[in-house]
């Protein structure tokens, strides 16, 4: 058996899927529900980014597993609300200033980082905690299945059952329903009494939830310490996944997941023959082949719709 | 007083973001240095004080203006293009492999290595002006993701195909000598493409403001539906905006090259693009004012830099510092209250003199 | 029966200036489809925003069932049991047409979840109550304009809406899907329901109304019982007024046909055809002027006659060249120019100065550019500051931002650029709307000199006033059709026109 094909059909293989998808699956479910209320973040790469590093901190500094939860969501959410503040009360454009809390994140981690561990690379001077793994009972007796399934970190399982809860939260909340409504038509929301900026507000919150699981991970879970802008973009990756999923749960999961495929696949194929830039810009490449043809359709439907009784 | 603050109340706008953005920077030094004089100074004065930071501060101020004019161009025809990152990494990959691989001589050699790297970054622009053009497809996502394909494109060509072995690390070859600029200061590193890049910031200017194109482009930014109703070609002038932005972006990169390193060594994306996008919008898209927010924040990261190495305080300190600064610069409410308080006053006082004195 | 809203003594002045509502006092009476008509600009709209707590008024009083009420906002007009159906309709096109009936009033369980079962219920139960066949869990992106104007209903009727008005429903469907409303209208009626019906077409408030209000100029002529009155009636009041201008001079040496449209047809995105076989020829020395109701096809003609929008079928000459297919410049080049009818939509660019939005049409050509490469400012502010004077357009200098013009000034700058483009034909739509009376002064006489001169103009406006003073020759345009055509003016007054305009009249071809 080829030994490429031999080491991607392995249990460790997928195993390693799932693993790197899940920071992904994060992120891209917090810029989804951004663009669901019409309010696009693009700051999912700052908010792990601070998420991250604040986690690291507090479990070193605190020695607590809970605190460093509860803080690195904290800024997270934090940081949804600057984006909110500035973009819905004063006025500023939400894309400039995303981009700018990016820079803040990614300045201010390693501001601090210097502060408290006198090193600008990494935290790896200070003993900070990971989230725990968990092994299921069961199956992970189960050959092949078990090795895939079992054995995860707790925030991977999270990740999975966040897009349910993004599903549930979307479809099935009013807080979701009014969501959907002011992303598509704000004045239909307001003409029925729904408070716009309220409602954005939220989105964003949640958006910042939701990527500081993903920081979170990324720097207790995947890695166990913090290293200076460690998201090396996984926001705006993020974005992409979201886009191609069409911003809806099952999709976002898939989006998130082809992204984690690639890069697994750019991961294990490191020391074969194929160039593994090509793989890392695989999915960068697709993004913007399947955006391309999702407008193309977008606005031949639009055309045929008005030419259609011409004949 | 109040008539002077309404007709520059936008620079104003500008210089108290900035002012409030310097007060936080002093206040943090205060707090956390315990050499608050020797930082402040560091970081204030850092970049006058020897012969080579000078010339640092100009050298680094240099691929940022590019960059900002880059970033304007599509900026003023109404594109979210903020693919300058993406075009002036590939650019300069290409340029790079252009410079290695053929000889001639140096007045030919440099146009010609900095045209290959131009017209690379020009493609980099067409894409998305293209694709937003003819269907309406989000320009700034597939800059953003534009961005990572050149940039692991850009590896690949150098890791590949243009590795010099020899060194110990992921670099081209050396350009020959007849694609190098000049450094042309003596214990500088100031070379001849900070020349260029003020030259491109005037030509741009004068491109923007004088000629029937950049009208053209100002005017589609404007207003879209009025340039189309005038008779412009709104589809040329999307595309055009972009690949002139990625065009000089790309030239920014390869003179990086061409007067600093003299080969291509940058192993991470350099991140001159995001920087292109704060100087930009701090000038607010014209080219002569990019020239001096492009010094300002190359002063401050020059400053910031000296400040790591002298003192307690890490140079990051002026990333966040420049974020906060670009917040308050976009966010349009701020301080829009204390103008409209003038406005009125402004009004009224209109107003009691108009009427007839009895 | 009683009123179940009365109106007293309502003024509306907007912050412009504008007085929209001139102590207007409607009663209306309980279960009664009750019609208000009027004009463009009569304050109609502006009247119902006051109903729906969208405008405050300045003064007067509004009493809902008997008691005074004093509505803040839509949420308030909502509780209190009154319902508007906007002419735009309110409706999430992604959402299914059950979420967009329940949105803001979500039954939920445990505080945060959807009752999806009560929301089914909900909704089966009104839309079967009020009899609307409506596929509750379709996608409201995919059902007709029709279908979704019933959604819209049957979400006011959702919120317990006691009165409900509909702005211009009508302008929007087919005659079939006109129909279909009309009888829901009928059985809300008998659900005890009141309506307001706001429209333009006098045949489908004779059709439908109980009591019909004719408002104009901000005032309510009258309100009668509608078998008091016929379609024709109507029409007089609504346009009636005392004429208060003066003709221009007829025009004196009309020359062949400059401009000509045959069989022009449009279908818009909607699959509705708003425009539908026009003909019609501009003479070189005559005004032609367009006569109708906001609405009606106008703003997709003058679109498409200048090359912003295609035709679906027909062909545009000038002279003998076609030039249907034309784009905006070349259209241009073919010495055509065009006054806007959204002068800040598509007239200038609010954030430039004078002299670029005096260029927009002549930066390439020679003196203003050199071989289309370079702009000689120079030159620009001169040609510029000359047209500044000739055009009376008060501004420190050709400098000054748009943004710091007055309306009728602004305007101005437009009629400078469009008559100073040495055209052979103008296409005018809405000249003067909203500028002040010297400006609309100054602009019908340059008009009437361009006219003199043997330029062919095609003047569009909703003011008839306007069209009667210029026009040499007069079409009427109802519902994307060419409904009469007069081509001797001299005698003709709003009241000839008026049952045109609304749909009462159609003359034989």
């Amino acid at each position: 058996m080829n030994p490429l094909l031999k080491s991607i059909l392995s249990p460790q293989f997928v195993f390693a899927i799932i693993r790197v998808t899940t920071p992904l699956l994060f992120a891209a479910i917090g810029v989804a529900i951004s663009v669901l209320s019409g309010s696009i973040n693009i700051g999912l790469e700052g908010i792990m980014l601070i998420s991250a590093f604040f986690g690291v901190i507090i479990s070193a500094f605190t020695g607590s597993l809970v605190l460093a939860l509860i803080g690195g969501i904290l800024v997270g959410i934090g940081m949804g609300a600057l984006l909110g503040y500035f973009h819905l009360k004063l006025k500023a454009d939400i894309i400039i200033a995303a981009i700018a809390l990016n820079m803040f994140a990614s300045g201010i981690t390693i501001f601090f980082l210097y502060i408290f561990t006198h090193d600008k690379g990494t935290s790896s001077s200070v003993k900070s905690l990971i989230f725990p793994s968990l092994q299921i009972p069961i199956i992970k007796e189960i050959p092949i299945l078990g090795e895939i399934i079992s054995g995860h970190n707790v925030l991977t399982y999270f990740a999975l059952v966040s897009v349910a809860l993004f599903y549930y939260l979307i479809y099935k909340t009013s807080l979701g329903l009014r969501i959907r409504a002011v992303g598509q038509n704000p004045d239909a929301a307001e003409s029925v009494g729904v408070n716009i900026n309220k409602i954005k507000l939220y989105s964003l919150l949640l958006s910042g939830f939701f990527g500081s699981l993903g920081g979170l991970y990324l720097s207790m879970g995947y890695v166990s310490w913090f290293s200076r802008d460690m998201t090396a973009g996984r926001g705006f990756i993020a974005i992409a996944a979201a886009a191609l999923g069409g911003n809806f749960p099952l999709g976002t999961f898939l989006g998130a997941l082809f992204f984690g495929i690639v890069n697994a696949i750019a991961i294990y194929i490191a020391p074969l023959e194929i160039p593994s830039e090509f793989i890392h810009s695989l999915p960068y490449f697709v993004t913007v082949v399947a955006l391309a043809v999702y407008s193309i359709r977008l606005s031949r439907r639009k055309k045929i719709l008005s030419k259609k009784e011409e004949i | 007083m109040e008539k002077f603050i309404l007709k520059y109340f936008n620079l104003i706008r500008v210089a108290i973001a900035i002012l409030i953005g310097i007060i936080i920077s002093v206040c943090i030094i205060y707090i956390i240095s315990k050499e608050p004089g020797i930082s402040l100074k560091s970081l204030f004065l850092g970049p006058l004080l020897s012969k080579s930071r000078f010339g640092n501060f100009i050298e680094t101020a240099s691929p940022i203006i590019f960059c900002g004019l880059a970033i304007a161009i599509p900026f003023q025809a109404g594109q979210f293009n903020i693919g300058a990152e993406g075009a002036l990494f590939i650019g300069a990959v290409v340029g790079t492999a252009f410079g290695v691989s053929t000889s001639m001589p140096a007045f030919l050699h440099i146009p010609l290595v900095l045209l290959v790297a131009g017209l690379t970054g020009a493609f980099w622009g067409f894409i998305p002006g293209f694709l937003k053009a003819k269907w309406n497809t989000s320009e700034l996502v597939i800059s953003l993701m534009l961005n990572y394909v050149a940039y692991f494109i850009g590896l690949y060509l150098i890791n590949f195909h243009f590795r010099d072995k020899a060194a110990g690390y992921l670099v081209s070859y050396k350009l020959p000598e007849t694609a190098w600029l000049v450094q042309f200061i003596p214990g500088t590193r100031i070379h001849v493409g900070v020349i260029i890049s003020l030259g491109f910031a005037v030509l741009v200017y004068y491109f923007l403001y004088h000629t029937t194109l950049g009208y053209e482009i100002r005017t589609s930014g404007f207003n879209i539906n009025f340039a189309r109703f005038g008779g412009i070609n709104v589809f040329k002038v999307i595309i055009i905006a972009q690949v002139i932005g990625g065009f000089i972006a790309a030239i920014g990169g390869m003179t990086e090259v061409m007067g600093v390193h003299r080969r291509f060594n940058w192993q991470l994306s350099p991140g001159y693009g995001w920087d292109g996008v704060v100087v930009a919008i701090i000038g607010r898209n014209n080219p002569l004012l990019i020239i001096l927010s492009s010094l300002f924040l190359a002063y401050l990261r020059v400053g910031g830099r000296i400040l790591n190495l002298l003192s307690d305080i890490p140079s990051e300190m002026i990333t966040v510092i420049q974020s906060i600064i670009i917040l308050l610069i976009t966010a349009e409410a701020f301080l829009a209250n204390w103008k409209y308080k003038i406005t009125v006053r402004e009004a009224k006082a209109k107003e009691v003199g108009n009427e007839p004195s009895t | 029966m009683g009123n179940i809203l009365s109106l007293k003594n309502i003024v509306k002045i907007y912050p412009n200036g504008v007085m929209a509502n001139k102590e207007v006092s409607v009663d209306i009476e309980e279960n009664t489809i009750h019609a208000i008509v009027g004009e463009n600009g009569a304050g109609k709209s502006t009247l119902m925003k006051i109903i729906f707590g969208e405008e405050a008024p300045q003064e007067g009083e509004i009493y809902y069932k008997g008691k005074k009420v004093n509505i803040k906002n839509s949420l308030d007009a909502i509780k209190m049991g009154i319902g508007m159906v906007h002419q735009q309709l309110m409706l999430a096109p992604d959402l299914t047409v059950a979420e967009n009936l329940i949105l803001g009033i979500e039954p939920l369980r445990y505080g945060v979840f959807l009752d999806l079962k009560k929301i089914t219920k909900l909704t089966e139960e009104s839309s079967k109550k009020f009899g609307f066949k409506i596929p509750l869990n379709k996608k409201t992106r995919d059902l007709s304009i029709g279908i979704r104007q019933r959604v819209e209903i049957l979400k006011v009727l959702m919120r317990n809406a006691e009165l409900i008005i509909l702005d211009e429903p009508t302008s929007v469907l087919t005659p079939q899907e006109t129909e279909v409303l009309f009888k829901s209208l009928k059985d809300l009626k008998h659900h005890g329901k009141t309506i307001i019906f706001i429209s333009h077409k006098l045949k489908e408030v004779k059709l439908i109304a109980d009591k019909v209000t004719v408002m104009r100029d901000g005032k309510v002529i009258s309100t009668n019982d509608v078998n008091q009155l016929d379609e024709h009636m109507i029409a007089h009041m609504m346009v009636g007024r005392k004429i208060n201008f003066k003709r221009i001079p007829g025009a004196k040496k009309v020359g062949d046909p400059l401009f000509t449209v045959k069989n022009l047809s449009y279908l818009n995105e909607e699959n509705i055809y708003v425009l539908k076989n026009i003909n019609f020829e501009v003479k070189a020395g005559e005004i032609l002027g367009v006569a109708g109701v906001d609405g009606n096809g106008q703003t997709e003609l003058v679109e498409i006659l200048t090359g912003l929008r295609e035709a679906t079928s027909g062909q545009i000459f000038i002279r003998e060249e076609d030039v249907s297919r034309f784009s905006p410049r070349e259209i241009r080049e073919e010495k055509v120019a065009h006054i806007p009818e959204d002068r800040m939509k598509n007239g200038v660019a609010e954030h430039t100065t004078i002299e670029e939005n005096i260029i927009v049409d002549r930066y390439y050509q020679d003196h203003f550019s050199n071989k289309n490469l370079f702009l000689d400012w120079k030159y620009i502010s001169k040609s510029s500051e000359e047209l500044i004077k000739k055009f009376k357009i008060l501004t420190p200098s050709s400098k000054a931002a748009i943004l710091s013009l007055s309306g009728g000034n602004i305007q101005k700058v437009v009629v400078a650029r469009e008559l100073s483009s040495n055209p052979r034909i103008i296409i005018a739509a809405q000249p003067t709307r909203g500028i002040d009376v010297g400006s609309e002064e100054l602009i019908h006489n340059l008009l009437k000199d361009a006219r003199d001169n043997g330029i062919a103009i095609f003047l569009v406006s909703a003011d008839l006033d306007e069209v009667l003073k210029l026009s040499t020759r007069i079409i009427v345009i109802y519902n994307g059709e060419i409904v009469a055509r007069f081509d001797d003016v001299n005698d003709i007054t709003q009241r000839d026109l008026g049952p045109y305009m609304l749909g009462v009249k159609k003359k034989g071809e």
